[in-house]
């Protein structure tokens, strides 16, 4: 091998920015040849994927809609991210959330007041946290790594779903498909276009990306959850409790991550179905990472990654290729973010040349 | 209970455990290594597409095995290039390895989606089958299932009697002594990862050829990650990893215990399904409550990266 990797005496603070960007050149470049090998014109795979998609108007807002419940469920992830704290089941935080808000609309199918929606907002923030203080306290009170137990949720708040769309909360004139009923119109999230999908919802995850940049870079308990990420000796000699570094991990991406459910039934779905669960909470940690854990980042990492989307559904059309083809770029993205990173701590050197 | 009953019920939860015991088995390696391989969920999905596109094409299940264990180790080594010459966060390229695999499984599987495989017939021991209950139950079963015993005793074997496996081990405790008197850590940890990658990929295509026979996908459902988990509750021992791996089997088709125990319980058919993933929960629980336990069996450089800096 003539080339060999070096320590750089301090990590590179520009590589720390230019490595997202490469990865999304390489994720580029990849998507590219997985057009090339399935026959598919590489350019016109390009133009369908990645442009047409926000070639107007109406594109654009359906992109800012996708984006939404990424920045939401990334935002709340990157402030565990950070200490350390691996939460990777917003997904069924997600679901949990869109459960919670979904009750409350369905509890109040005939109510017109304008409390419906707030009230709908916190339920979902509630489902979500509560869904994630179950592998919160398992990891403080018994030391079970949250890794596991937060993604085993999520298999179960997807069964759920499935329970409550094929059982109690069915629609009885809905043709027996697992949904239920639609909510009434107080409990849906107003239109921020007319004529667009896009929805209030937007409004409040750049809300919470505004607090989220305030708490982790403006906020003392933000830095000792930093240094308990970073150093957790150096956080334990200052006694920074570790135990709440967990619970406020955990806990602030499933309160995101339930608004984000809440979101996606209030808004473009307008009801509960058992499809609910749709990636965004798995797509949110690639969010999170690419965005390098920084709320202006994640903000453009989510209008990457809901371009993605977009750009599956728009291959589904068009060239008849399955939308899954939007996971594997998103797979991709992160793995090039990750063999990138290398060059943060580390030079490429010619073998030999001292 | 009748002996028939209780036989369906073993050969079921047989059936339903290999697969865990084949991945663990495999991640148990490859954690002894210090690599933590957080994809087993993706590598098992690959494996599976893989093993039923290459059967449906080829007709031979055999050559379906081998393109899901060979689908493994590409994902294995795509790991190993991020975690170990690129020294990437293991925790994080893991999360990656698994969804990037489940996506993949789901785009490649897409003309896969709506069609069968003939049954493989399975396997009878001669003698052994006839063994009365028991022997219809675990000596006339797929031959992967008499893989994952062999596997076991394999791995015992290897980990605690060999040369290579005490090397292997010496590597996942104390990288830097491993280094200092001489042994190839990283590649070392590679060929770890690699087999890990292997027995992940079987263990998708028993799944997708033997046990269903069907892709579907998301069909893996979260077995990558019990595996991950049983490999945590054996605290890092094989032969505690069989007796979880069939522990977990019994969970996942309680359905059938419900039904056969002629039980009139009206019970919606998800929380018969939500019960794997209750019990992991469960094991985990009761098995890190005292982290003295893991502590002292897990790999000590578990999930740090390793670099020689000469």
């Amino acid at each position: 091998m003539l080339l060999k990797l070096e320590a750089r005496p301090e990590p590179s603070q520009l590589m720390a920015y230019l490595s997202p960007l490469l990865a999304v050149a390489l994720t580029l470049i990849g998507g590219l040849l997985v057009f090339s090998a399935l026959g598919t014109d590489p350019l016109e795979g390009f133009k369908v994927f990645f442009l047409n998609p926000v070639k107007d108007t109406y594109g654009v807002s359906e992109l800012l809609l996708k984006a939404t419940p990424l920045m939401l469920c990334a935002v709340g992830l990157a402030v565990g991210f950070r200490a350390n704290v691996w939460n990777i089941g917003a997904e069924g935080q997600y679901v949990m959330g869109a459960v919670a808000a979904s009750g409350m609309a369905l509890y109040f199918i005939d109510s017109e007041s304008a409390m419906l929606l707030p009230a709908m907002v916190l339920a979902g923030a509630v489902g979500g946290a509560l869904w994630a203080a179950i592998p919160a306290l398992l990891r403080t009170r018994f030391n079970a790594n949250e890794i596991l137990t937060s993604l085993m949720l999520v298999y179960i708040a997807q069964l759920a779903v499935s329970w409550l769309a094929h059982g109690p909360w069915k629609d009885p004139d809905g043709f027996n498909f697992p949904q239920s009923k639609m909510f009434a119109d107080s409990a849906l999230l107003p239109m921020l276009i007319e004529g667009t999908r896009l929805n209030f919802a937007f409004v409040i995850a750049l809300g919470l990306l505004a607090a989220g940049y305030v708490f982790m870079q403006r906020s003392f308990l933000g830095f000792q959850m930093r240094v308990a990420g970073q150093a957790d000796a150096a956080a334990r000699y200052a006694g920074f409790s570790a135990t709440r570094t967990i619970w406020i991990g955990m806990l602030a991406g499933g309160a995101t991550a339930g608004i984000a459910g809440m979101a996606e039934v209030s808004g473009p779905m307008g009801q509960l179905t058992e499809h609910v669960s749709n990636n965004y909470g798995f797509a949110a940690i690639i969010v999170a990472f690419i965005g390098r854990l920084n709320p202006v980042g994640i903000f453009f990492g989510s209008l990457l990654m809901a371009l993605l989307y977009l750009g599956g559904e728009q291959a589904q059309q068009y060239l008849n290729l399955p939308s899954s083809i939007s996971k594997v770029f998103q797979g991709m993205l992160l793995f090039f973010l990750l063999g990138a990173d290398v060059f943060i701590h580390y030079r490429l050197r010619l073998k030999g040349g001292k | 209970m009748e002996a028939n009953l209780f036989t369906s019920m073993l050969f079921a939860t047989v059936v339903a455990g290999t697969p865990l015991v084949i991945v663990a088995l495999g991640l148990l390696v490859s954690e002894k290594s210090g690599v933590l391989n957080l994809g087993a969920e993706g590598m098992m999905a690959m494996g599976a597409v893989a093993a039923f596109a290459v059967t449906h094409e080829t007709g031979s299940p055999w050559l379906g095995v081998l393109a899901g264990m060979g689908a493994g180790m590409v994902m294995a080594f795509l790991f190993g290039i991020l975690v170990l010459s690129l020294m990437a966060n293991q925790v994080a390229s893991g999360l990656a390895l698994s969804i990037f695999g489940v996506g993949l499984s789901a785009f490649v599987g897409k003309p896969f989606e709506s069609v069968a495989l003939a049954a493989v017939p399975p396997i009878r021991l001669p003698f052994l089958a006839d063994i009365p209950v028991i022997g219809p139950a675990l000596y006339n079963q797929q031959a992967l299932v008499y893989f994952s015993w062999a596997l076991m005793w394999a791995v015992v074997w290897f980990l605690y009697r060999s040369r290579a496996g005490l090397v292997l081990r010496a590597v996942g405790e104390a990288p830097g002594s491993a280094h200092s008197i001489g042994y190839p850590v990283i590649r070392i940890r590679y060929l770890a990862t690699l087999f890990g990658g292997a027995m992940a990929g079987i263990g998708g295509a028993f799944l997708s050829v033997f046990y269903t026979p069907l892709w579907v996908e998301g069909m893996v459902a979260g077995r990558g990650w019990i595996a991950l988990a049983l490999v945590v509750f054996a605290t890092w021992r094989p032969l505690r990893v069989i007796v979880g791996a069939y522990l977990f089997g019994g969970v996942m088709i309680a359905q059938l215990f419900v039904q056969g125990s002629g039980m009139e319980i009206d019970m919606p058919s998800q929380v018969l399904s939500s019960l794997p993933y209750w019990a992991t929960i469960v094991v985990l629980v009761i098995i890190s409550r005292n982290a003295a336990t893991i502590r002292l069996n897990a790999p000590v450089s578990l999930g740090q990266p390793y670099r020689a800096d000469t």
